[in-house]
Parts: C-alpha cells; structure tokens; sequence
C-alpha cells in the first residue's frame, strides 16, 4: 500500500534519513522504534510528506506522493496520521473537530461533481450540502459512541484530558476512512495512567484489519500488537522482523544495544 | 461669566448656523474612514500575513514575499500624511482619476493599516502552535483552507487587544484627512471656532467626542474577546 524507495531526507545539511527502502501492505501493523534522533518521526512524516522527502519515492496506491506535482491533499485524506501531541484544532468543538475535514472535502468533492456535470451527458448525482453534513455528523456520533465520549461532543478540547483528547484525535483521523494511519508517538505526552486507554483503541483498529504505521517507545504494545518491527538508528532500517525475533532474537549490536536499556 | 459667553456662543453657531450639520458630517466621515479602512486593512493584512508564512521552497512564494516586504516597507516608511497627499494630488492625477477626498482617505487608511496589521496578524499566525497546521493538513485540507478555518481564527484571538490599538490609532489619525480636504471632525468644529471667534468650547468639545468614539471602541473589542474566548473556558 506504501512503499518508500530508497527515501531520504536533509534538514540543511544534516542528512536524518539516508535512504530508507521498506513496504506497508494492507493489514500491516508495523511498529517503528529507535533511539531519539534515530529519524524514525521523520521517516513517519514523510509518508504522508508532513516532511517532503529530500529523496526517493514514496509510492502510495500506485502514485509517487513525493512527487511535488501530485496534489498531496487528495492523498492524504486517505492516510490518517495521530501526533504526540494532539493537534486538535482548539477553536473547533469535539464534534466540529471531527466533522469539519469530512465535510470540507465532501463539499470540495460536490462542487468538482456539479462542474463536471456541466459538461458532461451523464449526470453523477449530487448530494446536497445538507446531507453532506448530516451524514458526517451522524458518523461522527458514531465514532464518538465508540469511544465513550458522545456526552463531550460540544465541549472544546482544552477541557478534555489528555487521554481522551488523544482518543478524539484517532477518531479525527478514523472519520476520513483512511487506508492507513501512522501514529507519531501517540502516548509520550499522556500522563501514565491515560496510556492504556489509547493503546486500547489503538488494539481495537489493529484487531479489525486497520493498517497502522506506530512510532512508539511501548515495547509491551510492539510485541503484543506488531506484525512487523523496524529498528531505525542513523537514518537507515538496522534491523527489520517479526515481534518475536526482534525481541528475543535481535541480531545487530545496536539493537542489542539499545534493547538492554529499554527493556 | 465668561465661559457662559463662550458656551452661548458655541451654541449659537452650532444651532443656529448649521454647525451640526458639519458636525455630523465630521462624525460620519471620521467614522467611515476608520471603520471602512479598518476593514480594508485586515483583509489585505490578512493576506499579507499568510503570505508572509507560507513555507518558501518555491519560487512563487518568494516573489509574492518580496512584493509584500516592499508593500509594507512602503506604507511603514511613510507618514500618513504624506501617502494621503501623495495618492491625492500626484497619483491619481497621474492616473488622471479623480474621487471624492473622503473615497481617497478611506483608501489610503485602508492600504496603509493594512501595512500594520499585516505584522500583527503575522505575529498572530506566529503565535498558533504549528501542530494545528499539521492536524489541518493531515485531514487533507489545503494550506489555505487550513489557515482559514484553524489558525487565522485563533490567531485574531490572539491578537485582539493590538487591533483595538490599530483601530484607535485609526480613528484619531482621521484628524489628518482635512489635508486633501475632506471635512472629518476637526474641520467641523475648527469651521465652528473660526465663526465664533472663539476655540475653546469646541476644540474641547472634539476632544470628548474623540474619547468617547474611543471608550466605544473599547468596549467592542471587550465584548468581542469574550465572545471569542469561549474555547478556552474549561466549563
């Protein structure tokens, strides 16, 4: 579903990713982890160029996303992305948060339909703005059912905790039905008893199929949930395989390394 | 005794010869000129603004940067004054146009807050954690769409009390569109001190009008930040 070929990334010149080749399938729940300044965030964002790669590809559903003439937006409404911090829009309500991108590019679709429509024979059939918005706030309702919030859906999120305001975030990016969600250290900034719950969830999408992309320091998470684990140290994939080999078989000292500390 | 005279006097023209209809005319002008180019100068800082903090690889943002740099550099580096009597007596004839004073004032006050509250709203969008762009842009929404609906609107927030400041600034800057002209308060009442012979009273009578535009003005923006404070209130 992603492939990144040989992507590489420069801060001025201070080369963070030297060329990194690896490929997300469908279903995939791949877990990233490294020590801090590894480049594994960066590789992270520039799947969905948050960072614009410097160099490679990044193939997503066949198209290079990397390339600056592709229209990034339409692609990124298919790749959810959940930050450390949040980044919940705090003029918006719960719900508003999670409406608004719905109907935003559902509006964007309709007015593309109608000129299309103009000059074509055969009509596509237009939803009216009306519906547009009913159907993502009813969506949107639903969303927040499953997470045990709906009661918090006109409250702004300076007033939820951090816990909650991550779950609102992973929903945020569940309302736009993404083929893959990448998830940029999601409970570092969660005080240690929210931690669980939006692991939780994060279990939940992983059990119904969801594709995932998780930069995370939870070790406990990785085994339990990975179908895959890249060890990321100097910009480059060190060490790339299964939970179990990579916890209890690690094979670059590195990793080795690194694994004697966290663990 | 005296000042019973002077106020008599005052009066008397005020009333009796029409001066209030100066006045109001003042007023409304004065009033117009700083509302209208209040309104002019925040869109066009606005888009100075968000110009000014598009991300630069690109050669199209570089150019459309220089130009505002230069735009703003422009309207700072000059007094109002001489903008209003530039556009008024050298552009516009050069053009070989020809408005009302009171259009041109508007327009000049409008280009020229506009130069100033461009560096507001750009410390304003400055201001805005990053991570609300980021969450705007990961959901698919353009740069623009994400500016407008998410940062600008916390930005304003942010930088309300320096607008009631631009806008009171405003307001009293008027005092200097009687350059090319145009009757703004200071005429009207400088019109009803050379009738009587006597400046007191009215230069005193300005000055109040002008505190209480500004008390006024004051009290908008209290009402408007509280309004838009609502999201911070943990409730």
């Amino acid at each position: 579903m992603i492939d990144a070929v040989d992507l590489k990334k420069s801060f001025g010149k201070n080369e963070v990713l030297k060329g990194i080749t690896t490929t997300i399938n469908k279903g995939d729940i791949v877990v990233v982890i490294g020590p801090s300044g590894s480049g594994k965030s960066t590789f992270l964002r520039c799947l969905n160029c948050m960072e614009d790669p410097t160099g490679g590809k990044i193939i997503f559903n066949g198209v290079d996303i990397a390339d600056p003439k592709v229209d990034i937006n339409i692609h990124r409404r298919r790749i959810g992305m959940v930050f450390q911090h949040f980044n919940l829009f705090n003029n918006k309500t719960v719900i508003q948060n999670i409406m608004l991108s719905p109907v935003l590019c559902a509006k964007q679709d309709r007015r593309k339909a109608i000129m299309k429509n103009l000059f074509s024979k055969n009509k596509e059939p237009v939803k009216s703005v009306a519906q547009i918005k009913k159907e993502a706030r009813e969506n949107a309702e639903k969303l927040l059912e499953r997470i045990g919030l709906s009661e918090k859906a006109d409250v702004y999120p300076s007033t939820l905790s951090g816990g909650q305001k991550q779950r609102v975030a992973i929903v945020r990016s569940l309302a736009m039905n993404p083929d893959v969600i990448l998830f940029d250290e999601p409970t570092s900034a969660l005080d240690p008893e929210m931690v669980g719950e939006v692991l939780e969830l994060m279990k939940d999408l992983a059990n119904e199929g969801m594709t995932m992309v998780i930069v995370t320091h939870e070790m406990g998470f990785a085994r339990e949930v990975a179908t895959r684990v890249l060890f990321i140290d100097e910009g480059v994939i060190m060490e790339e395989a299964t939970p179990q080999e990579f916890f209890s078989n690690p094979k670059c000292d590195r990793l080795k390394d690194f694994l004697s500390k966290v663990l | 005794m005296k000042i019973q005279k002077m106020i008599d006097k005052f009066l008397e023209v005020l009333i009796d010869y029409k001066g209030y209809v100066k006045v109001l005319e003042g007023l409304e002008n004065t009033i117009k000129i700083a509302v209208i180019g209040l309104i002019i100068g925040v869109v066009i800082g606005t888009l100075i603004a968000t110009v000014r903090v598009i991300p630069k690889y690109k050669v199209l943002p570089r150019i459309l940067n220089g130009i505002c740099s230069f735009y703003v550099g422009f309207f700072r580096g000059t007094p109002m004054v001489v903008q209003l009597l530039v556009f008024y007596y050298v552009v516009l004839p050069l053009l070989g146009l020809k408005f009302p004073s009171v259009t041109v004032a508007i327009a000049v006050f409008g280009l020229n807050s506009g130069a100033y509250i461009s560096e507001i709203m750009r410390g304003g969008i400055q201001s805005v954690d990053y991570g609300q762009m980021e969450g705007g842009r990961s959901v698919g929404l353009s740069f623009g769409t994400t500016m407008m609906r998410i940062v600008i609107p916390q930005a304003v927030k942010n930088i309300l009390p320096s607008m009631g400041n631009e806008f009171i600034a405003l307001i009293k800057e008027t005092s200097v569109v009687s350059f090319i002209g145009a009757t703004d308060l200071y005429v009207a009442f400088n019109y009803i001190g050379s009738n009587s012979y006597e400046f007191m009273v009215p230069y005193l009578t300005m000055a109040i009008i002008y505190i209480v535009l500004v008390c006024l003005i004051t009290l908008l923006i209290k009402i408007m930040e509280r309004s838009l404070n609502k999201s911070d209130r943990r409730s």
